[in-house]
């Protein structure tokens, strides 16, 4: 599915992280800020790009801002961004979830 | 319904992750997650979306599981119940309930959803937050709306605007909704959970709003804030004489099950039921509380 419009969710609060979804043409490119990167880094991308994946999204800009999100909240995260992002919020893909 | 203990209600907020994380850790009765006032408008999905997840994969032990879905006349309604269902959530709490009407169409978009995710019907429970003149009129009507229901909460802060007045330390413009609440919570054999206490500085006044609801039979409180949980815990604590009578009616349960007498007896008097279930009540909290373990035996300091 394409991105219709650039979307964020999520906060820059501990515990958290802020995902924002832009348009791309070139698969899913993840730019990761995180203090835990060396560590997490690869785990948090995998969420990221699972999550976009199953939601049909296959080409997208990410910026990723994380304050420490466990895999749950990356995943909410990222999910509420892809349905702003696709103008799907008020019908959420109960598939997906 | 399950007798379980539900002395202290925590409200989380439910956009907020480190809090929705950390829920879990505070030893509440009933954990809330609130997609309701604490959620600003355009935050709706994303809070959704967050108790969804975390419902998903935390442990939050032993809690009773609640969320307080956005009212029935909101677009997010249908969306909240679907996704809470969906996530296993085992309470959902309605805002300002008004009527048994509303009750029914909670439950009937709750069944929609269970039959959508293929969750055996009856699964999930509900319960009504109280908050205007016309909820408490109604209060016996909506507790038994549907078999569902396992508690009314009375919300003071909506209710004594509509009453044209707000709240005062002695707490005698809440006394009637109490008492509405609270018999009709107990007419239909539900919890009954009083009302937050919002400042965090005026510790003598939780505590003697504690003691109030506590003397006049609530199950408990909500709560906002996770340092209210042991102060709560402590007033509901039963005294030592309380359980010593508690055990000594259990005894004298174990003794006439083991007699197969169907009279209990205890210094010669017959034990009336009311007694014994006082004394079930007892033994749990005491048994929650720390002071005494499963066998009944006390737990040293």
């Amino acid at each position: 599915m394409e991105i219709k419009q650039t979307a964020l969710a999520g906060t820059l609060e501990s515990s958290d992280i802020q995902i924002t979804l832009s348009q791309g043409s070139n698969g899913i490119q993840i730019e990761l800020d995180s203090s835990v990167e060396a560590l997490y880094g690869p785990q948090i991308k995998q969420v990221i790009t699972t999550t976009l994946q199953a939601a049909g999204i296959d080409n997208t800009q990410v910026k990723a801002v994380d304050k420490g999100a466990l895999d749950c909240v990356i995943k909410a995260r990222t999910l509420a961004a892809a349905q702003r992002a696709l103008g799907t919020v008020d019908e959420p893909n109960w598939e997906v979830l | 319904m399950e007798e379980r203990l539900r002395r202290t209600m925590m409200f989380v907020p439910g956009n907020n992750a480190g809090m929705v994380k950390d829920a879990g850790i505070y030893g509440a009765d009933s954990i809330m997650f609130d997609l309701e006032d604490s959620v600003s408008m355009d935050q709706k999905d994303a809070a959704r979306m967050l108790v969804y997840e975390a419902l998903q994969t935390q442990d939050y032990g032993d809690a009773e599981l609640v969320v307080r879905v956005n009212g029935i006349d909101t677009p997010y309604f249908k969306n909240d119940v679907f996704a809470m269902v969906k996530a296993g959530i085992q309470v959902v709490r309605l805002p300002k309930v008004e009527s048994a009407q509303m009750m029914k169409d909670l439950v009937a978009v709750v069944e929609e959803a269970e039959k959508k995710f293929n969750i055996p019907v009856g699964t999930t429970h509900v319960m009504a937050a109280i908050e205007s003149a016309r909820g408490v009129l109604k209060a016996l009507e909506i507790a038994e709306s549907t078999d569902r229901m396992i508690g009314l909460a009375l919300s003071a802060e909506d209710y004594t605007t509509d009453m044209k007045t707000h709240r005062y330390p002695d707490g005698a413009e809440l006394e009637f909704a109490r008492n509405m609440i609270l018999h009709a919570a107990r007419a239909a054999g539900i919890a009954a959970f009083d009302t937050v206490f919002t400042n965090m500085n005026d510790v003598e006044g939780f505590q003697r709003e504690t003691e109030h609801i506590h003397q006049l039979g609530f199950d408990g409180k909500s709560l906002v804030n996770p340092r209210q949980i042991d102060w709560v815990n402590k007033v509901y604590e039963p005294t030592k004489k309380e359980i010593e009578n508690a055990l000594d009616v259990e005894a004298a349960i174990e003794e006439a099950n083991a007699k197969g007498s169907g009279v209990i007896s205890m210094n010669g008097q017959m034990v009336d039921r009311p007694v014994v279930l006082r004394a079930q009540r007892v033994l749990r909290l005491a048994k929650a509380s720390g002071l005494i373990d499963e066998d009944g035996e006390y737990i040293e300091e």
